[in-house]
């Protein structure tokens, strides 16, 4: 069938196809820099207040201007918020790309572009929308500087009509992404409405995709990853953040600095309880904390790839002489620079043993945005508590996406300071040795500098030492001190967050995954069980592997393992791991720059099955 | 800070206002090879430490790697330490400062470790103006791996295996005062007396980072004739600006100058350098004025020692920061974190 046969003024396909409501996608194509953001932005945010459950995913280039972007939409009535594969809308509006985003639209689908554009191979089986972008703006009467900011607003009002997406809900959406200033939202709301109002009188409805609302996001928040990590810090009393901008961590200290002054100020004085240093590079940065955990702070950094890689040699002096900080790595795509604002989960292997020699650090794996808060608190516990640098593995699709969230709960337990010891407990125990292992746990006491008693100060460094901290190249003290360490290993291993285990009836296939293929993965196993094939899901939070993984991996005849790297890195880990079990672990790895689909783990699951 | 009290402890040693004898701040025997120029130095940190009655707990030495980044192991057992990384020494403090702001650095590092792979955070530990006393123990050479030239190497330096030193040498006193330092000085470590007079002012110094360059010859591996760094050249070409005496605050002044040919600063805590002229009327407060004289020092291969420049004006890290005067690192939990109702409210502006 052909759309563009259907009647004008028809609800829906014609030809006798169900109407589609509430799940479908939208591709938005525009230019970098154009302003988009505002308008892609208040679209997720009608939809979201419609109580429709919606994921916004910006795909954009490593460029100030000028490039072409996409943002994707996907509205699903189920709940399913990873990336499709399929596009049911587009709006084109990059005339660089106009041509191939268009034969990119599934069947049947819908396309917005500016009516002076013609396209080179325009297909029959879709539905167009051409909209007067130019005579909407002009019409709208704003200031000449404005024009190119508001002239997306026009498919935002040309989505609006054609889709139902509730006007009052755009209103309530621009109000809230200006912050309730009157001016912006008039002139945006403005565009919105004279172009809904233009596609009402002249483009009738000839596709099949709507929304119509429902009762799914009531009292839920939309919030990116890296907004939700900041503030996880912040209420996780961090009180030293030292950072380099990089892509796409960069917002975690934005967000820091945006409520610093609002949240972290001390009422006496005025002044503020965590200092913010933008350093010279990441050795600074990372330096800055070594400095700071060791004399008592929580402290932390937000980098990206190749800020890790220029931490490595601070991040082994911080392993070894056992001082605690936390690094947020927002994984991008390497290797080198590789695609900066692309997401990947490629630095699991970097960042678990990263410096040299024997080296292997705690890492967490967050896969929601509840969790990229929780662990804002989690980390610092665990670097304290076992006095080591602490790594944060989230990454761009999760960072700098909007995701829709339960509100964060307020963190009841109170911060882990870990092992320290005050000058009391230094006259009561009568001794103090840095690194002896007085609870078998592998974890020493150590004193703070400023600690009076005569008995406090130690000396820190990165070469050999024995348990009094003394600088030491025998065979003996080096060994204790790395099978120490290793206990310390196995103490975290118990200490990090557990894995999450969903199972199915009848499962002995098991798929291991973590971070941000969560959504993918959910997707994918209702996907599989819809085809008769029932998967148990076990998501991982956190390095070192432990025993509840290994006895995930024994249960089950075929694991799978679904990640967003080429060599597939946490299957290798979890084949040392489990090495008796290393050929039942299939590696199902992801490597394009784009997020995971659930059509992507099905096939590749199936191609294995069949 | 006042003058040491010098009554007879137990054993008859001299006390401090502490009532700490002198060994209380000597450090574990030196394994640096014998007559090194930065064990001198470290000698004089542990008498002015002793001296001015520094609470060993309120210091904290840090120090990058290389020959001179081992001294911080030599004084001041009663401190915590840290031997961190080549160079790394400046951020590393920069995070401790910042963490205890009532903590007093002593940092020592090297020409190697500052000014060659660490001179990009030499320049911002400056630009920030972090509150330490930043010690370079300065040989022009390489000692830890056995005699490479470093960037303060003198121009056409000759050694065994490095052969001819084609580059200028980095003068690290007038990269200091480029990037803002407030309190800059030069010594040798043969100069006993200028040292630890120079090293009680930079103590004393409020005002931020205080560095203090000091030629301390590698007797191994750069102490010949020609050689800029070494004891026969500095002891032949030592040119003094001034003689330095430093007054503690309340203390009584007792050096011995004639009117009219000393130059007194008083620094904010309320102790005061005098500065004795020797040749020209050199004034450390004029900024363009060490600029020159450093200047003209380099092009003549001078070696000028003393207090170079003083300046207390500028903000230092805490100040630009806007943190709390307690200290960031005994801050307690309800300090750190902000109530419940902040999170409720920040969520319900998300829905």
């Amino acid at each position: 069938m052909t759309v563009l046969d259907t009647r004008p003024g028809s609800q829906y396909d014609s030809s006798g196809h169900p109407e589609v409501v509430n799940d479908f996608s939208i591709v938005i194509a525009t230019v970098n820099g154009s302003g988009s953001q505002t308008a892609n932005n208040t679209i997720i945010r009608s939809i979201f207040k419609m109580g429709i459950p919606v994921n916004g995913k910006n795909i954009f280039p490593s460029n100030i201007s000028g490039l072409p972007t996409w943002y994707t939409v996907r509205v699903s009535k189920d709940g399913y918020v990873a990336r499709r594969q399929e596009t049911e809308i587009l709006v084109a509006f990059n005339l660089q790309t106009a041509d191939a985003d268009l034969q990119s639209l599934k069947e049947g689908g819908a396309c917005f572009y500016p009516d002076d554009y013609k396209f080179m191979n325009p297909r029959k089986d879709v539905v167009y929308y051409p909209l007067p972008v130019k005579q909407l703006v002009k019409e709208s009467g704003a200031d000449t500087k404005l024009k190119d900011y508001i002239a997306n607003m026009v498919y935002v009002g040309g989505l609006a009509e054609i889709l139902g997406i509730d006007l009052a809900k755009i209103k309530e959406a621009l109000v809230k992404h200006f912050n309730g200033k009157a001016k912006p939202v008039e002139l945006n709301y403005g565009v919105v409405s004279k172009a809904a109002e233009y596609v009402r009188q002249n483009l009738p409805k000839k596709d099949i995709y709507r929304v119509a609302p429902l009762d799914l996001t009531h009292g839920k928040i939309l919030i990116e990853g890296n907004t939700a990590a900041g503030l996880g810090a912040i209420f996780g009393g961090v009180s030293l953040v030292s950072w380099y901008p990089i892509t796409p961590s960069t917002s975690v200290v934005d967000t820091i600095n945006e409520y610093l002054h609002e949240l972290r100020t001390d009422p006496a004085s005025g002044k503020l309880t965590c200092a913010v240093v933008q350093a010279e590079d990441e050795i600074a940065a990372i330096g800055m904390l070594v400095g700071a955990g060791w004399a008592g702070c929580r402290a932390m950094t937000a980098t990206s790839g190749p800020g890790i890689s220029l931490m490595t040699e601070f991040a082994g002096l911080a392993y070894f002489a056992e001082v605690p900080l936390v690094i947020w790595d927002i994984m991008r795509m390497g290797p080198s620079t590789g695609l900066p604002t692309r997401t990947s989960q490629g630095d699991i292997l970097t960042a678990y043993f990263l410096g040299h020699g024997d080296t292997r650090h705690v890492c967490l794996l967050p896969g929601n945005m509840q969790e990229c808060f929780e662990f804002g608190t989690t980390s610092f516990d665990l670097a304290e508590h076992l006095q080591t640098p602490v790594f944060v593995l989230s990454d761009l699709d999760f960072g700098m996406n909007l995701w829709m969230t339960e509100p964060f709960q307020y963190p009841e337990k109170p911060l882990d300071r870990g092992k320290v010891l005050s000058e009391e407990d230094l006259k009561r125990l009568g001794s103090f040795k840095r690194y002896a292992d007085l609870e078998g746990d592998g974890v020493g006491w150590r004193t703070l500098p400023g600690n009076p008693h005569p008995m406090s100060a130690y000396f820190s460094r990165g070469t050999g030492h024995n348990a009094e901290a003394a600088y030491s190249e025998r065979p003996d003290d080096w060994e204790e001190n790395l099978d120490r360490l290793a206990r310390k290993h196995d103490t975290a291993r118990t200490l990090v967050p557990p894995p999450v285990v969903q199972t199915r009836a009848g499962a002995n296939i098991g798929v291991i995954a973590y971070g941000s293929s969560d959504p993918a993965i959910v997707e994918a196993c209702d996907l599989l069980e819809a085809k008769g094939v029932a998967i148990d899901y076990l998501r991982l939070r956190a390095l070192p592997l432990e025993e509840i993984t290994s006895k995930f991996i024994e249960e089950h005849e075929i694991l799978f393992v679904v990640e967003m790297n080429y060599d597939g890195q946490m299957h290798k880990l979890l084949q040392i791991h489990s090495p008796e079990n290393a050929a039942r672990l299939k590696s199902i790895a992801h490597c394009d720059g784009l997020s995971l689909t659930a059509q992507f783990i099905t096939e590749k699951v199936m191609s294995v099955l069949q | 800070m006042t003058a040491a009290v010098k009554e007879p402890g137990a054993g008859g040693a001299k006390l401090n206002l502490l009532g700490f004898d002198r060994t209380e701040y000597k450090g574990k025997p030196s394994t640096l090879c014998s007559g090194c120029g930065h064990d001198s130095i470290a000698s004089q940190i542990i008498a002015v430490a002793w001296e001015l009655s520094l609470e060993p707990h309120r210091v904290i030495k840090t120090s990058g790697i290389g020959c001179s980044s081992k001294s911080p192991a030599y004084f001041l057992n009663r401190s915590h330490g840290f031997n961190s990384l080549h160079g790394r020494m400046p951020s590393l403090t920069t995070g401790a400062v910042l963490a205890n702001k009532d903590l007093q650095a002593i940092s020592v590092s090297g020409d190697g470790d500052t000014g060659s792979i660490g001179l990009g955070q030499y320049k911002h530990l400056l630009r920030r103006n972090v509150p330490m006393v930043y010690i370079i123990e300065n040989n022009g050479v390489y000692g830890l791996t056995k005699g490479q030239f470093s960037a303060t190497a003198d121009e056409g330096q000759k050694l065994k295996y490095a052969g001819v030193n084609e580059l200028p040498p980095i003068d690290l006193c007038l990269e200091a005062i480029a990037s803002g330092c407030g309190f800059v000085a030069r010594s040798f470590a043969g100069d006993a007396k200028q040292v630890r007079e120079l090293l009680k002012a930079a103590l004393s110094y409020k005002g931020g980072t205080a560095v203090l360059d000091i030629i301390s010859p590698c007797i191994t591996f750069n102490n010949h004739e020609e050689s800029t760094k070494s004891y026969s050249y500095g002891k032949a070409n030592e040119e003094r600006l001034h003689d330095i005496s430093f007054i503690e605050p309340q203390g009584e002044i007792v050096v011995d100058y004639e009117e009219g040919t000393a130059r007194e600063v008083r620094m904010h805590d309320g102790s005061t350098i005098v500065l004795r002229k020797l040749g020209d009327d050199y004034n450390p407060q004029d900024r363009n004025a060490a600029i020159s004289k450093l200047d003209e020092a380099q092009a003549k291969q001078e070696f000028i020692t003393g207090l170079l420049y003083i300046n207390e004006g500028r903000k230092r890290i805490h100040e630009a920061l806007h943190i709390v005067d307690t200290p960031l690192a005994e801050l307690n939990e309800a300090q750190l974190r902000p109530p419940r109702e902040a999170l409720d409210k920040i969520m319900a502006d998300m829905n």
